[in-house]
């Protein structure tokens, strides 16, 4: 056990790092969903005592939801607002990548820490999972637009999930399709929400937002 | 000893040889003939027959680039192993000792080039410069990726165990390796989508615009050594790549020479499918690269 | 031991012939004589005890109430001395040549004096066995250079270079007074009665020693005045400066690890951390400068980073109990200050040289040289192949020797070490990428294509044969140390024994046996790359001599008419790598784009302020001066006051010493 979920783990690490250089918001969806299939073969390949149900609602789920779903809507939202392709970054795409690997190692330490209930599939899926959430912060606090922090938020929750898989035993299946569920709702509200400021203001961008603080 | 004086000699006759299968492939993949695979041989040859014109400005320096870097090849060639079969000189550290020494041959190219007095030749070489200090510390990371996976300091010796202790336990090590080596490939021997060997227009160019001045046996040198590196960074490459070691030392060699002409192969497909990239990305590619070798640092258990 | 204070008694007494003089031009011969001299009698003992042969000491009562004069030199110490023996002679012999212009307006007699009581200071300062005495040394030492900083001092920014070095020693020697306290724990100041210091303290003492010593050394932030003061001072004096005075940093900072007793791992982590940010931030700066010896300057803040990362790397060698990794560390780290030595002083020597030739060290203007003065702009190319760690070279040598170090602790599975490993892997990659980048620029720009602006002189090769002995004779060694490595290090195992505490037999397999094999492949490899290069150019000039041989203008793209003025400039050669960091580097870039379809008047100026200087120093430095202001209200001016004042200060003591008797 461990080295045929690794090639996955290692592809998510790169996926974050990739989403966290890329200058293009299509790009940047296309990899989300990308991540989110990845999440659904991950689920697939950890059946530790699973029953092969759960399993494959779990990895049917992620993979129709997180890698058709999501990236559709996004997709409308993209288009319907007519949003500029850049992501408008605060912090540099080469720098955020360097940082990147700088959380990548700080969870690698944290992960060799941290002691689980149970012993995770692989050393690596603990440390991935960590980097995933830390990848999903820092794309809700480094860029500018609305719809990065639904990205963001979406990478984030990958991560919870991630964790969740190395914990199988203890998560239950609906605590899973809940947050699942939740994450559906917030891409949602976000869509809607994205339209209407963009009708009301005329651009999307979350930083101008603190015009409204008064 | 024997299969290893062997390997360096095939380096030496057939690295031409690969830029004839790059070119032959991109002329598949463009639906043209495309010229004889031999033709950079004929290109040596008979740029090496010819006179020379030199600029009045230049001294003896432009004429040392060319010389110093088919020099460097020649003595990098000893020191790179051919997947299984070992090289000709291994010890500790060796691969720093190759790496600088194309770093030697960079360094007169780029004074060479400084010395004509060209502006267009400045600009190139200030290019080359500033993305070989970064292709410098992917390619020293990737080679630390590998001493930590194999527990071997030398080229030959952690080579020699890619196979048992690299792709069996951790394919990602591997894979990661690879993909950062073959970034630096693209990036240290001026390929698309780095660098456009068939453009036209000097103000794009990186590596071409730095020897616009060579003529005759000197840029037929150029030429040679420019093949030599490849060769070299092919070889790295493919000893990552082909897994294959078994106990004979000339089939090791044999299997490395074909991983390195399927390394030229890849090497046509990239430029065929792809475009070259804003000067302004490539320093994000080489980072990344970098950070592909530090990820496999950090992935070895 | 004798010869040692024979050695030292030449360097003074000459320097005091010398002091009064006249003739300045003879003033110098007899200086320089001394030097060379004194530097002679001091090699001997520094290599008998670098060999381990014996460690001599010497122990004086002197009249000053503190301390004593004692002296020794065991193998560490020895080391330094041969360093400082090496580049002091022949930077004497070259400074002969090099004043010798000036000698009819000015008085030479002084910088002269001030020359050899600097080498003198430095020796001693590498050799001495008490605290006090190495005190009153390392102040001298600071002050003579000082001194020969401002030999210039009619221009203003000599004054101010000056100025800033001085305040930076001194703060420097603040925290090593500190340092001296807490070593002697109200004991001695002697050498061999420091012991080790518990565990809090020692830490204490590291931190005091790595602010003090770093000052000196160079380490950065704390580089702020070396940009200013070297390229001030006359170029022997720099190459001296550069090349050995920061050495006596990391002498210093060496010293007090070995009495510390076993480091715990940050001390390493620390080292580390100093050695990626000094080599990195030290070379991006050196590219972006324009001035010549600032350029150099620069250079030598990433040099001395390569040394602490060699430190720390052993240091984190014997705190992870890895001796191999804390012999090649240490081993590496000693072998680069003795290449630092030689191809920076090499440099600034070329530096010099150029600046005699041409009147400038603006490389902006330079260009071409090396038609003009072929000897220096050769030794140049051998320095800056050196500094780069380009083989068959010595640069390549000491970088090699820290990556084996680095490697060693790449392949550890503790993260402690691992991670700090990898890092310096990265780091010597990125820096010897850089360092080559930047002196490619420096000797394409300076010496190759054609001069770029109006010089006020035609160059020509003055250069006197004692400037071009020296030059040459740094340029051998660059390459001598490159071949023969495998004959040098196994040399330094009795001075890495006594940094790490390891037995002679097992340093003898690493460094003599593993090691010495590795060295010896690497001559080899670099006497058949230079072999074939020679073969290879053979063949190429005969192919090109029965055949027609053309000359015609530089290509320039069908453009016929190149001029001077159309030449890659410094600023444009560095500016995609200036670009690239420009977050470290905070460079300011002033350009007008071309527009339109005839475009006129386009310019590019990049400005590289010092990043620690601008960011952190002004402004503390500002905001002492307000908080001083404050306290101008004491200053009266009224004799009555100041009575008054020391009145109460004495008060203020007698109570405490009361209460603290108590």
């Amino acid at each position: 056990m461990g080295w045929e979920i690794d090639p996955i783990l290692v592809a998510l690490v790169l996926v974050n790092l990739l989403l966290l250089g890329a200058s293009r918001l299509a790009a940047c969806v296309r990899l989300v969903a990308v991540q989110g299939v990845l999440l659904g073969v991950l689920a697939l390949l950890v059946q530790v005592g699973w029953s092969p149900w759960r399993a494959v609602l779990l990895a049917g789920g992620s993979i129709l939801l997180k890698g058709i779903v999501f990236p559709r809507l996004m997709w409308k939202a993209l288009r319907g607002a007519e949003i500029r392709r850049e992501m408008e970054p605060y912090v540099g795409y080469t720098l955020s990548v360097l940082l990147g690997l700088g959380m990548l190692g700080l969870t690698v330490w944290v992960g060799g820490r941290l002691t689980l209930p149970v012993p995770a599939a692989s050393h690596l899926l603990v440390p991935v999972a960590l980097f995933t959430t830390l990848t999903g912060l820092f794309l809700i606090v480094a860029r500018k637009k609305a719809i990065t922090q639904v990205l963001g938020y979406l990478v984030l929750e990958n991560g919870i999930v991630t964790f969740g898989i190395a914990l199988s035993h203890e998560a239950p299946l609906s605590v899973e399709l809940g947050v699942l569920l939740d994450v559906f709702v917030a891409v949602l509200v976000m869509g809607i929400i994205i339209h209407n400021i963009r009708e009301d203001f005329d651009h999307i961008d979350a930083d101008r937002l603190v015009s409204l603080k008064d | 000893m024997m299969p290893s004086a062997v390997g360096m000699l095939v380096g030496l006759v057939l690295a031409p040889l690969l830029l004839g299968v790059v070119n032959r492939v991109k002329a598949v993949f463009a639906g043209r003939r495309g010229q004889p695979l031999l033709q950079p041989y004929r290109d040596i040859g008979r740029l090496l027959r010819k006179g020379a014109v030199y600029s009045p400005t230049t001294t003896w320096v432009f004429r040392a680039g060319p010389v110093v870097g088919v020099a460097a090849g020649v003595v990098g060639l000893a020191l790179l192993p051919l997947g299984g079969c070992r090289a000709l000189v291994v010890f500790s550290g060796d691969f720093m000792l190759l790496i600088y020494l194309l770093g030697t041959a960079r360094f007169f190219v780029v004074l060479a080039a400084l010395d004509t007095g060209s502006a267009f030749e400045g600009m190139g070489a200030s290019r080359e410069v500033a993305f070989s200090a970064l292709a410098e510390p992917a390619l020293l990371l990737a080679m630390a990726a590998l001493v930590r996976a194999t527990g071997m300091r030398s080229l030959s010796d952690a080579m020699g165990k890619v196979w048992s202790d690299v792709w069996l336990p951790s394919m990602p090590v591997a894979v990661l390796v690879a993909a950062a080596l073959a970034v630096v490939l693209l990036a240290e021997n001026a390929r698309i989508p780095f660098d456009d060997p068939n453009t036209h227009l000097e103000l794009t160019m990186i590596h071409e615009v730095m020897v616009l001045d060579h003529s005759g046996p000197d840029f037929g040198l150029v030429l040679y050594g420019s093949a030599l590196k490849g060769w070299i960074f092919a070889g790295l490459l493919a000893g990552v790549l082909v897994p294959l070691r078994t106990g004979s030392p000339w089939l090791n060699a044999g299997a490395a020479v074909v991983g390195i002409f399927a390394v030229a192969v890849g090497v046509g497909v990239v430029e065929s499918s792809m475009a070259r990239l804003r000067l302004v990305r490539v320093p994000q590619l080489l980072v990344g690269a970098g950070v592909m070798a530090a990820l496999a640092v950090l992935l070895v258990r | 031991m004798i010869l040692l204070l024979t050695g030292l008694g030449v360097l003074l007494a000459t320097g005091l012939v010398a002091l009064p003089w006249r003739d300045g031009l003879r003033a110098g011969r007899v200086a320089a004589a001394g030097s060379v001299l004194g530097c002679g009698l001091v090699t001997v003992p520094a290599v008998r005890a670098l060999v381990g042969w014996d460690t001599p000491a010497l122990d004086l009562p002197w009249p000053v109430p503190l301390g004593s004069f004692s002296l020794g030199i065991d193998a560490l110490s020895g080391f330094f001395v041969l360093v400082v023996a090496l580049l002091g002679a022949l930077a004497a012999v070259y400074g002969v040549g090099y004043l010798a212009h000036a000698a009819g307006h000015r008085r030479l007699g002084v910088p002269w004096c001030l020359y050899n009581l600097l080498l003198a200071c430095m020796l001693v300062v590498v050799t001495a066995r008490d605290g006090v005495l190495f005190l009153v040394a390392w102040e001298v030492m600071s002050l003579a250079s000082f001194f020969l900083v401002t030999f210039e001092d009619e221009r203003e920014e000599v004054r101010e270079a000056g100025w800033t070095y001085l305040l930076a020693t001194h703060l420097g020697t603040a925290f090593l007074l500190a340092l001296f306290l807490v070593l002697a724990q109200g004991g001695s100041l002697r050498f061999d009665t420091f012991r080790e210091l518990p565990s809090p303290l020692a830490s204490v003492a590291f931190l005091l020693a790595v602010v003090g010593f770093g000052t000196k050394a160079g380490f950065w932030p704390l580089h702020v005045w070396l940009p200013e003061a070297h390229p001030a001072a006359p170029s022997h004096v720099s190459a001296v400066m550069s090349g050995v005075m920061l050495k006596t940093g990391i002498y210093g900072l060496l010293r007090v690890l070995t009495v510390l007793g076993p480091p715990p791992r940050w001390w390493g982590w620390l080292l580390v951390g100093i050695g990626v940010t000094s080599g990195l931030l030290g070379v991006l700066s050196a590219l972006a400068q324009r001035d010549l010896k600032r350029i150099l300057a620069y250079s030598s803040v990433e040099n001395i980073g390569l040394v602490a990362l060699g430190a720390g790397l052993g240091v984190l060698g014997l705190a992870f109990d890895l001796p191999v990794m804390a012999a090649l560390g240490f081993a590496g780290a000693l072998l680069h200050v003795l290449n630092h030595a030689v191809f920076k002083g090499l440099l600034f020597l070329g530096a010099g040289a150029v600046l005699h030739a041409t009147g400038t060290r603006d490389i902006e203007r330079l260009g071409g040289l090396l038609r003009r003065v072929p000897s220096t702009a050769h030794a140049f190319l051998v320095g800056s192949a050196a500094i780069s760690g380009l083989p068959p070279f010595n640069g390549f040598v000491s970088e090699l020797l820290i990556l084996l170090a680095a490697l060693a602790g790449v392949s550890e599975r503790a993260g402690g070490v691992a991670v700090p490993a990898t890092i310096a892997v990265a780091a010597l990659g990125l820096v010897g990428g850089l360092a080559a980048a930047c002196f490619a620029r420096a000797f394409g720009v300076v010496f190759l294509g054609v001069p770029r602006q109006g010089l006020d002189r035609e160059p020509a090769e003055a250069t006197p044969a004692g400037m071009r002995l020296a030059m040459a004779t740094l340029a051998g060694l660059c390459v001598a140390i490159g071949l023969g490595s495998s004959y040098l290090v196994p040399r330094l195992v009795p001075a890495v024994g006594e940094l790490t505490g390891l037995t002679r037999e097992e340093l003898l397999t690493v460094l003599g046996w593993d090691v010495g094999r590795i060295l010896l492949a690497v001559g080899l490899v670099g006497a058949a790359f230079g072999l074939v290069a020679l073969l290879l150019a053979r063949l190429r000039a005969r192919m090109l001599r029965m055949r027609e041989v053309g000359s015609s203008p530089t290509w320039d793209c069908g453009y016929a008419a190149p001029t001077a003025r159309m030449q890659y400039t410094a600023s444009s050669f560095a500016r995609p790598i200036v670009e690239l960091f420009s977050l470290v580097l905070h460079t300011r870039i002033d350009e007008v784009r071309p527009v339109g379809m005839l475009p006129s008047g386009a310019r590019l100026q990049t400005r590289a302020p010092d990043v620690a200087e601008a960011h952190g120093f002004r402004p503390a430095f500002v905001a002492v001066a307000r908080l001083s202001e404050r306290l101008h209200v004491l200053q009266q001016g009224r004799v009555q006051v100041y009575v008054l004042y020391i009145a109460l200060a004495l008060l203020v003591l007698l109570v405490w010493q009361l209460g603290l008797g108590r």
